[in-house]
């Protein structure tokens, strides 16, 4: 129990600080423009990052299953404009219906 | 009249556009409160005080899944700051947003999530700080509530792949991602931070992939 502490403490005072450096130390200073465009594209190749790993990979295996069908229904439905919760919505359907009829 | 209007408009505006959100990240909570609560995972309590402090759910599914399976908790550390370590770059993308002294800046920076940031993203680098607000305490709330009822029903949910829940949070991240693809640059880097990441996945410790799709941002260095 006493080594469940220590994670979540570890853990938690870790992540307190990595989220506090740049703004305490940074502060309301903007960044030099090179930095700026840099920084500007971290949104899109760190997203884009996050949808491959969460829809392909399982820890260290890469795994194509019933999430690639939900994130293929989800690119549809954002398409059409829906709102976030619909397009979250039809991904999770889409994959529990893969999974329910054994095609995934 | 008073200029706390326009703020008060963009902290109900992210709080707003976050409630769907906190609907899938309650959800998520749930299903983390479940995994923590029983057998190999880190307990109730522990689970409770993670979601309120650490309020980052891949690093936090990540820790409990290791504790869980190998029970090694520095491997388990490791793992949760290294998939945390993209807070680095991400809270100095909204460094220069935030305002206030350093007691304030710090604890508007524990706010900042994935989704937080990506609602108050303005395009072009520039980020609404009432809006990241707004929308990191309805995150925090959905996660933190949701890790309650979790550890609190305990197994009595199902498995929350029968649910579809894990398609949930790479739709999400798309829904995330497809408005910020306004662009050339966008597009290759989005491209090129997938590519870093789905290459690393097979070879290096779970986080370490998205950290290094960060530096598919560094076309940005080139001219225009």
């Amino acid at each position: 129990m006493s080594e469940s502490w220590a994670v979540v403490l570890a853990v938690g005072l870790g992540t307190i600080a990595i989220k506090a450096a740049g703004p305490v130390l940074l502060g309301g200073r903007p960044l030099p423009g090179r930095v700026q465009s840099v920084v500007a594209l971290l949104a899109p190749a760190l997203l884009a990052a996050l949808v491959a790993t969460a829809a392909v990979s399982t820890g260290q295996q890469l795994v194509l299953d019933a999430r690639v069908l939900g994130v293929l229904a989800a690119a549809l439905t954002i398409a059409l404009r829906a709102p976030v919760l619909l397009v979250v919505i039809v991904a999770a359907a889409t994959a529990a219906v893969a999974r329910l009829v054994g095609i995934a | 009249m008073d200029e706390s209007a326009p703020i008060r408009f963009e902290l109900r505006r992210g709080a707003v556009t976050a409630v769907p959100l906190g609907i899938a990240v309650g959800l998520f909570g749930v299903s983390f409160g479940v995994l923590s609560a029983t057998s190999g995972g880190i307990g109730a309590l522990p689970a409770i005080v993670m979601s309120a402090t650490t309020f980052a759910g891949s690093a936090q599914f990540a820790a409990v899944s290791i504790v869980a399976g190998s029970g090694q908790p520095l491997a388990a550390i490791a793992a949760a700051l290294l998939l945390n370590a993209r807070y680095l770059p991400i809270g100095v993308s909204v460094a220069p947003f935030l305002t206030g002294g350093p007691l304030r800046r710090f604890l508007h920076a524990q706010l900042v999530v994935d989704e937080s940031w990506a609602i108050a993203a303005r395009g072009e680098g520039r980020f609404d700080p009432h809006r990241l607000i707004g929308a990191g305490v309805v995150l925090w709330l959905a996660w933190v509530a949701g890790t309650i009822v979790g550890v609190l029903g305990g197994e009595a949910l199902g498995d929350p792949a029968t649910l579809g829940l894990d398609a949930a949070f790479p739709a999400l991240f798309l829904a995330l991602l497809a408005p910020q693809l306004n662009g050339r640059r966008p597009v290759v880097a989005a491209l090129a931070g997938a590519a870093i990441a789905l290459a690393l996945v097979p070879f290096t410790p779970a986080g370490v992939p998205i950290i290094a799709a960060a530096a598919a941002a560094l076309i940005g260095l080139r001219p225009r």
